[in-house]
């Protein structure tokens, strides 16, 4: 009996070691891509080039690449662009959001339901590529910044997150503002959004990622280089080979192509580190997200 | 006689409903105003794929030709090898990148310790805060024939080429990096599934004389089925909504043969020739297909499981 019972533990002693050490491997298999780019960003290009395969630390740690990548001036305008971007489109989002998502959970409201079926509708059918963009062109928002904000304007899967949040606010503290004399606006404001701290939270955060990452749009509408987001300008750098535009040509081929490689780290560095700063911080928040879509029902 | 005291009835409620909620309607007319600009109105615009569209003509103006972009399309010699690349690389990615989220989140349940079990989930949600473009450019420069996969592959095959230029290896770079991609996000969902457990079978098995190894298998495994289930079945509603962002950022013309898909090739065919009503035409026919598919799937999921994801 005893002997069975210390068997068993020793086994469960083994698996939580195996376990770990999976684990472990695990993460580093999550991490090293990360970890490769930012020391290759730090590593003198002649040196990467020698280096094959694992790199672990750089020798001698240098931050040319970064001064290379600054000279660039479309890094710091498209860094400004996505900014403005990010921000006002994150406002215009929640504003519109928690407007759409008070009017779905008012009551006796006769036109509720045929726009809550119009808007549902949106989720499962949409114009498409073609259509949107003539509507979009026909708007006159060619070129312009607000292009990539108000046709993406309002998620409804996030609207009804929201809804949905909006639904749980128990309906007898909105009965007593409503006696004291507040009218929409009041109780939107006053008591629906300080009770929803947190899903504003969450799906503020999840309408910044989307602005933040978004390219596609900006590729249709926006032809002005100095209009241009960041991940577009990254797009240019990392994926269509356009770096000889950005060290301004004077070099002979193989160097420009060496600069190109060289600055490729450092610009993915320039791009992704604040965002990896922050994460570890705001992930409780993404993951709630997750948790109320999904039980969303 | 009844029948116009009703309808005399109705209208009144409607006069009364608006001088009821007349703020309440002059709120939301901004969210109206979006959906009605954004999402309808090119729903109306769908009707350019039974045009000949001709932008500086317009909707009203255009020549109508019916099914004939339809028709071409089915009849072109593209067709088969987009349906092909769409369904391949739609059901890949979900058949081989299925188990991992669900192995993660078992074995993320098996650790001990908080602050390390912690740690490996803030590293799994890593990728998800990273742009597409960013993951796409290292992608890119990994597989190159100098990058560190693309030289590890060198070292089976003997010959170091650009990954990204092999036909044959779009859909395995795909897919891998997809899984790299989701894997720590798509485990939460698992994971809140896991919390649900009753920690009493638990301390039951234990008397069984059950091991770790055997909880696992035979309680924590089983309790994911729904959810699995539930998945998976909308995964096969969502294959033809397979993006276009992520293949149009690595694909080539040299590997069109195994990369292009149906959105890749609306993208091309509409701004690349300007070939618009024929572009629209078939995302017309892609959201069709996609919307059936997605019903089907979310009927399927709540006959199974009492309700689906919507």
């Amino acid at each position: 009996m005893k002997l069975s019972k210390s068997k068993v533990r020793t086994g469960d002693r083994v698996f939580g070691l195996v376990n770990g050490f999976i684990m472990i491997l695990f993460a580093l298999v999550m991490v090293y891509p990360i970890w490769y780019v930012i020391v290759a960003s730090f590593t003198d290009y002649n040196e990467l080039m020698q280096n094959s395969g694992v790199l672990l630390w750089p020798k001698s740690p240098t931050i040319d690449a970064y001064k290379m990548a600054f000279r660039n001036p479309l890094i710091l305008t498209s860094y400004g662009n996505t900014l403005f971007i990010v921000i006002v489109g994150t406002a215009v989002s929640l504003a519109l959001s928690s407007l759409g998502a008070y009017f779905l959970t008012r009551q006796d409201v006769k036109l509720k339901k045929i726009i809550n079926i119009l808007i549902i509708i949106t989720m499962y059918f949409s114009g498409g590529m073609i259509p949107i963009y003539f509507t979009v062109i026909g708007l006159g928002l060619e070129n312009s910044l607000f292009a990539l904000i108000l046709p993406v304007a309002i998620s409804t899967f996030n609207l009804i997150i929201m809804r949905t949040a909006f639904e749980g606010i128990p309906r007898s503290i909105e009965e007593s503002a409503e006696i004291d004399g507040a009218g929409h606006w009041g109780i939107l404001i006053r008591i629906i959004l300080p009770l929803s701290g947190t899903t504003l939270a969450v799906i503020g955060l999840y309408y910044g990622v989307s602005y933040w990452n978004s390219w596609f749009n900006a590729m249709l509408y926006i032809k002005e280089r100095e209009k241009y987001p960041l991940q577009l300008v990254l797009r240019e750098i990392l994926l269509q080979n356009a770096t000889n535009e950005m060290t301004g040509g004077g070099a002979d081929i193989s160097e420009t192509s060496q600069i190109s490689e060289a600055i490729k780290y450092a610009v993915i560095v320039i791009a992704t580190l604040p965002i990896l700063c922050v994460y570890p911080f705001l992930q409780k928040y993404f993951v709630k997200g997750v948790m109320i879509g999904a039980v969303k029902g | 006689m009844q029948k116009q005291n009703t309808k005399i009835l109705k209208q009144g409620s409607w006069a009364r409903d608006f001088h009821k909620n007349w703020s309440l309607y002059l709120m939301v007319l901004p969210v109206l105003a979006f959906y009605a600009i954004f999402c309808y109105k090119p729903m109306y615009g769908l009707i350019m794929s039974f045009q000949d569209f001709n932008p500086r003509l317009g909707f009203l103006e255009s020549e109508w030709v019916g099914f004939e972009h339809f028709r071409l399309f089915f009849t072109s010699s593209d067709f088969p090898r987009l349906l092909r690349n769409t369904l391949v690389i739609s059901f890949s990615t979900l058949i081989i990148s299925f188990p991992f989220p669900v192995l993660l989140a078992i074995f993320l349940n098996e650790i001990r310790s908080t602050g390390f079990k912690r740690t490996i989930q803030t590293v799994s949600y890593l990728p998800h805060f990273i742009s597409l473009v960013v993951i796409c450019g290292m992608i890119k420069t990994f597989v190159s024939s100098d990058g560190i996969i693309g030289q590890l592959v060198a070292v089976f095959t003997g010959e170091r080429t650009n990954l990204l230029l092999q036909p044959k290896a779009f859909t395995p770079i795909y897919v891998i990096s997809k899984i790299w991609q989701t894997i720590g996000w798509d485990s939460i969902i698992y994971l809140s599934a896991l919390t649900s457990i009753d920690q009493q079978m638990y301390e039951a098995a234990e008397i069984d004389g059950a091991g770790r190894f055997k909880k696992m298998w035979h309680i924590t495994l089983p309790s994911l089925k729904e959810t699995m289930i539930v998945l998976l079945i909308m995964g096969v509603g969502g294959v033809m909504s397979l993006g276009y962002e992520k293949i149009m950022l690595l694909y080539s013309p040299a590997i069109y043969e195994t990369s292009d898909v149906i959105s890749t090739y609306v993208y091309r065919t509409g701004f690349g020739s300007q070939n618009w009503s024929y572009s629209a035409a078939i995302g017309l026919f892609n959201s069709v297909i996609n919307l059936m598919l997605v019903i089907t799937a979310n009927k399927v999921a709540r006959k199974l499981n009492g309700s689906g994801l919507w």
